[in-house]
């Protein structure tokens, strides 16, 4: 059974600088008005009455990391001869992460079976995650293009999460979902939780059925194949995408890097960076060639990733979790779960067909 | 295999002899710093490795000297663009971080036996390069061995040294081709696809390994149907764009399935399952 606690909504931001002691905590905050997964501090305002505009995706995997530093050393007896040294960083510091929602959590997962679950684990990813306490606020309602319950997920879902809480009128009832999750539960502003259980239970069911469904039912969606390898399909759907990569850095499951080194005098150091498959340059290569020339072949590869190879390779786990935030923050709202329910079966009518050659691509010599 | 506890963190190595093998192409002969890792190194025939010059980058490139000559492991790189203009630079003695190995090889067990037919085309013969090699150390193993490599021209051969040797032996069928007329040249000229076509080999018994710039694999690959070869008995390696090495970063998929881990190493059955677009 989950352990239980109660924190009253005056003592939140005690409880959170009691828990910044011996962890890095990182929580939405407001910045204007948006709101903001950071490093939380005394001076911050918490904010968590929608979804951060950014998934917490960056405690675990940052923007930019380090991989290792590199440091070349002259020869003293010959000053031509350069020796080099290596030197990477795997341990991290605890952190928690407060205020993530179900569908950021899920993510985490999507991520895990890349990065932990393999026979090559990635030390930096697995390193910090396995430091990291994920305490996920339960959604009261959806925001705009929310649709994890299509997608496996909900307003309570707990997969991901160490640590559920829900908001009530005086303040946030707190369950343990994992053993790592406990430590949450010690800390001196949490009180009995069981007088607030019945309440926070009914909340969290009553908040599911407010989340839509584009793909008409509950389960797996299965993509229609001969539309995903129709050329015109994407043609249609993403004429107006601007390959800016909005998407792919607010997704809580987009995973892809770049590494690239710098370097200044002798010292320097080998970096990982988010990169993301609606980019151009993601894919060309040295000589020119590029496997993925157009934005169409690019949207269909993040589509085909999160719905189709992904599932293929993780027993049909689907690699989108619903948050929305690529439909909400789209500059010219393309919207995902849309494209996935034509592909799914929903009746589709070419209407929209761009005139040849308006790939705009001035990275790629290979044209459409 | 064994596990590197650091996928991302390379092991220092020296390079020891450079070769120039065209005007664009350098062979590296390189050995790892620590000895023991030298000794206890393990590759198959068709692995890549990552090359880094530490402040530029890394790039793929295949182990092209075969596990069955381990002195030294070979690399040749063309020069293209940021990283392979800088080790164009590097000079015997200098440090290069390698990873290796990665990725999948030949499945030479099922070829033993058989007829083995190679087709390459300019740098890609270096995938080649090992197999081949490993197979004349094996020579035993194998039945005819026909190579079919093809270059702009002449200068642009490489692994002249190679030719020259398979060239004389009388186990060995090669077959030299350049696009076009080039003085001194006196052996085919014609595009490798084309050359093919006219040495029409049989698909009796034969798997065909084929690697080369896209466009003459498409090609051949075209043709190689035509001669009536079964899509299993064709096997390429392919490249790609690639970061990681380790089938994480996003680039190099086809579908589901990502040339550094899953490959390079492809039959032309599975590609045509994955539906790559060849």
């Amino acid at each position: 059974m989950a352990d239980t606690g109660f924190v009253q909504k005056e003592k939140l931001n005690d409880f959170l600088n009691e828990l910044s002691k011996d962890a890095v905590v990182y929580a939405p905050c407001l910045e204007g008005d948006t709101v903001i997964f950071k490093t939380f501090s005394p001076n911050a305002t918490l904010c968590l009455d929608r979804p951060a505009n950014n998934p917490p995706k960056l405690a675990v995997f940052p923007q930019s990391e380090t991989l290792f530093s590199f440091k070349y050393k002259k020869d003293a007896e010959d000053p031509r001869k350069m020796s080099v040294e290596l030197d990477a960083n795997t341990d991290f510091p605890r952190a928690v992460i407060f205020g993530a929602r179900p569908c950021d959590a899920k993510g985490f997962r999507i991520y895990d079976r890349v990065y932990i679950d393999t026979n090559t684990p990635d030390p930096y990813y697995k390193g910090r995650r396995e430091k990291t306490i994920i305490v996920t606020l339960c959604c009261s309602a959806p925001s705009p293009g929310c649709f994890c319950v299509a997608v496996g997920g909900g307003p309570a879902h707990r997969e991901g999460s160490d640590v559920l809480i829900t908001q009530l009128e005086k303040g946030y009832f707190i369950e343990s979902v994992t053993d790592k999750g406990k430590a949450i539960l010690k800390v001196p502003q949490i009180e009995d939780g069981a007088p607030y259980a019945e309440e926070a239970h009914k909340k969290q069911l009553g908040s599911h059925d407010l989340v839509k469904n584009p793909f008409g039912e509950n389960g797996q969606p299965k993509i229609s194949r001969s539309l995903f390898d129709l050329d015109e399909f994407w043609e249609n759907m993403v004429g107006k995408c601007l390959s800016c990569g909005a998407c792919t850095y607010l997704c809580p499951t987009c995973y892809c890097f770049n590494i690239t080194d710098e370097q200044a005098l002798e010292n320097g150091e080998r970096m990982r960076s988010w990169d993301g498959c609606m980019f151009p340059h993601f894919t060309l290569e040295g000589s020119g060639h590029n496997p993925r020339p157009t934005k169409f072949k690019r949207f269909k590869n993040r589509v085909g990733h999160k719905f189709l190879y992904y599932p293929e390779k993780y027993n049909g786990a689907i690699a989108c979790c619903g948050c929305g935030r690529c439909i909400r923050y789209c500059p010219v709202s393309v919207d995902i779960s849309e494209i996935v329910s034509y592909l799914r079966g929903s009746k589709f009518e070419f209407t929209n067909v761009p005139p040849e050659n308006m790939e705009i691509d001035t990275n790629s010599q290979e044209q459409k | 295999m064994t596990e590197n506890i650091n996928p991302y963190l390379p092991d220092l190595a020296t390079i020891i002899k450079v070769i120039e093998e065209t005007p664009n192409i350098k062979s590296y002969q390189v050995i790892f710093n620590d000895p023991e890792k030298m000794k206890t190194f393990f590759y198959e025939p068709g692995q890549v490795g990552q090359l880094s010059v530490f402040g530029v980058g890394e790039s793929t490139f295949v182990i092209n000297s075969p596990p069955t000559r381990m002195d030294y492991l070979q690399f040749s790189v063309m020069r293209v663009g940021e990283v392979t203009s800088v080790i164009h630079e590097l000079h015997e003695g200098d440090q290069i971080g390698v990873r290796a190995p990665l990725g999948n090889w030949f499945p030479y067990e099922e070829m033993k036996g058989k007829k083995i037919l190679f087709i390459g085309g300019g740098i890609g013969l270096a995938p080649l390069r090992t197999l081949i090699l490993f197979m004349l150390d094996n020579r035993a193993d194998y039945d005819d061995i026909t190579i079919l490599y093809g270059s702009r021209t002449p200068p642009d051969l490489c692994y002249k040294d190679d030719l020259k040797e398979w060239e004389s032996r009388s186990d060995v069928n090669l077959i030299l081709t350049v696009d076009t007329e080039y003085p001194g040249w006196d052996k085919r000229t014609g595009f490798v696809p084309t050359v093919l076509n006219e040495i029409a080999p049989s698909p009796d018994d034969t798997i065909a390994i084929t690697c080369g710039p896209p466009i003459m694999i498409k090609f051949v690959l075209q043709n190689l149907a035509k001669l009536n070869f079964k899509d299993e008995n064709i096997i390429t390696t392919l490249e790609a764009r690639m970061k990681c090495g380790i089938g994480i970063c996003g680039r190099c998929n086809i579908g589901s399935k990502y040339i550094c881990k899953d490959g390079p190493v492809f039959s032309l059955a599975q590609l045509k399952e994955y539906q790559a677009e060849i």
